[in-house]
């Protein structure tokens, strides 16, 4: 799996009486196998477009997007995405939700409720499978949207902020989950937060992104994560020195382009 | 510090003014909430008595209020020996399958064309200026266009009880596809959905429970538009019953005949709240 972002500008065009806007300017940015790769900026700063032209939601205005040497052309199966809220679908139980890609892709209803039925297992949704998800917590909810974007065996999980709308303990607790299910599935990730602490403890990779134009400014490799997985616990991942000292470090960069912008 | 008066209870004016702390298990400051069901109850029952006993002291004429009693025995009567030659069950069925079947019709036409019309600009462009046009005519306006145009049979009362439901069903189809959350619309296309797939696996059941109340409003337009569609010159139904009872004065049958109409309309609306309840318990809910 190789996702190439070459020189990818994005203009939004003049309306109502203002200029042209540079929602992304000029990106460049290579997913590889097995990468977690983070987006953190000031609002405004194009993550969220970035997100939409991968999945084949927008054209850019100019440059290419390419998986596995593809040119994106429109949302496909390879491709799944995780949404904040307001994505799973309610008139469907659990288990629906989760095997609703399969269904879409036409497979049987025996099949689909295998594939569905091990992804639950591996969220912690077991005994859920019949529950209407209107009723679920909003943790539960969000692991039913990630279950579901697994089941089509995606080449890259995009995860536009999933864990935003979470309380922070339930969100640390979903952080480790996911860390976990990218190890077991190796599945790449191109991740939206506005969380500093998140960004450094999830990724492998994090692009800081500026408002006006769009654009990457930062890129750090992060080992945070990998210590995670090699069984430190995730408070004395976050606790460390260097941990803390990056975070200080893009946290001054976030605010300085905050303030820019005021 | 320690005060160990009670607080002041309230007058009546702040108590009006502004919300009172709440009872356990309500949400302070919701507009309207409570229980009344009770207060319901009680209500329909003084309108009865109120009804009653201003029949009962002689105030009013039965030609104008005609006693309860009288209206119940009037019932019985009709039901008996029914009215001007048919049965009181061929009136109400009559009506029924006049209001029902114009009802099917429009859900049958209303349902997909609004749902077009939410979907497609060119569907939307073409149909609602006509839609918008006819629809704050009162159907009295345009009921004797009806009768040159389709005569006096069964056609012209349908079609104008169709008429009166078809609008809010386009309108409520169409305005239900809005319903469905862009995340929602996303998260199919990703999979790989083609648009029939996102019409058919999203946006139809999301917009179920727009097409439901719109169901529930235009059944009743149906039903207010049953008295007219029956001054045509019908010989049966609950609006030819209510209208010839009035030529004769006969008060109490068209006091029977309202209570039968509204009856059978609010019956019909609990049957689709209970389906509301089943068919789209998440409304509101996510």
């Amino acid at each position: 799996m190789s996702l190439k972002i070459d020189h990818v500008s994005v203009i939004y065009p003049a309306a109502d009486g203002r200029p042209p806007v540079a929602a992304l300017s000029d990106i460049n940015l290579d997913i590889g196998e097995g990468e977690f790769v983070v987006a953190l900026g000031a609002s405004g700063c194009g993550k969220s477009t970035l997100l939409n032209l991968i999945a084949g939601f927008l054209s850019p205005t100019s440059g290419s997007l390419t998986l596995d040497g593809r040119m994106v052309m429109g949302p496909g199966a390879d491709r799944a995405v995780v949404f904040q809220k307001h994505a799973l679908l309610p008139w469907l139980n659990v288990i629906d939700n989760v095997a609703f890609g399969l269904q879409i892709q036409g497979i049987g209803k025996q099949d689909r409720y295998r594939t569905a039925n091990e992804y639950i297992g591996l969220l912690g949704l077991d005994g859920f499978q019949s529950s209407p998800v209107y009723k679920l917590s909003g943790g539960m909810q969000q692991r039913v949207g990630i279950a579901r974007a697994l089941t089509c065996d995606p080449k890259i999980l995009l995860m536009d902020e999933p864990l935003g709308a979470l309380d922070a303990l339930t969100r640390e607790k979903a952080q480790e989950l996911i860390l976990r299910i990218w190890g077991e599935t190796g599945k790449s990730v191109f991740f939206i937060t506005h969380s500093v602490e998140e960004a450094l403890f999830m990724g492998t990779k994090l692009i800081v992104m500026s408002p006006r134009p769009g654009r990457i400014t930062h890129v750090f490799d992060l080992p945070f994560s990998r210590q995670f997985q090699s069984g430190t616990l995730a408070r004395q991942v976050k606790a460390s020195p260097e941990f803390i000292a990056l975070r200080e470090k893009v946290l001054n960069i976030i605010f300085a382009d905050e303030e820019a912008v005021e | 510090m320690t005060d160990p008066r009670p607080a002041k209870s309230p007058g009546l004016w702040a108590r009006l003014a502004r919300a009172r702390p709440t009872k356990p298990g309500e949400i302070y400051g919701v507009p309207g909430q409570g229980n009344t069901f009770w207060l319901s109850v009680a209500s329909v029952l003084a309108l009865l008595a109120l009804w009653w006993l201003v029949t009962a002291l002689g105030l009013v004429k039965p030609l104008f209020v005609p006693s309860p009693q009288s209206v119940l025995a009037k019932f019985a009567q009709v039901w008996r020996e029914g009215f001007t030659n048919t049965s009181f069950l061929d009136h109400v069925l009559i009506s029924t399958a006049r209001v029902f079947g114009a009802f099917i019709l429009a859900c049958a036409i209303g349902l997909p064309l609004g749902l077009a019309m939410g979907m497609s600009p060119l569907m939307r462009g073409i149909f609602d200026p006509p839609i918008e046009f006819y629809r704050p005519i009162p159907p009295l306006a345009y009921l004797p266009l009806m009768i040159i145009w389709f005569g006096i049979g069964e056609t012209s009362k349908v079609l104008l009880i169709f008429l009166s439901i078809f609008a809010p069903i386009v309108l409520g189809a169409r305005s239900g596809v809005k319903s469905a959350a862009i995340e929602q619309i996303h998260a199919a296309y990703s999979f790989g959905a083609t648009r029939w797939q996102v019409m058919r696996h999203v946006i139809l059941p999301s917009a179920m429970p727009e097409i439901l109340t719109a169901m529930r409003v235009g059944v009743g337009f149906g039903w207010t538009t049953l008295v007219a569609a029956e001054m045509v010159a019908a010989t049966s139904g609950l609006g030819y019953m209510v209208l010839s009872a009035s030529q004769f004065l006969q008060t109490s049958v068209v006091i029977m005949g309202i209570f039968v109409i509204a009856s059978i309309a609010f019956a019909f609306d609990l049957m689709m709240r209970f389906l509301e309840r089943r068919l789209v318990p998440w409304k509101g809910r996510m």
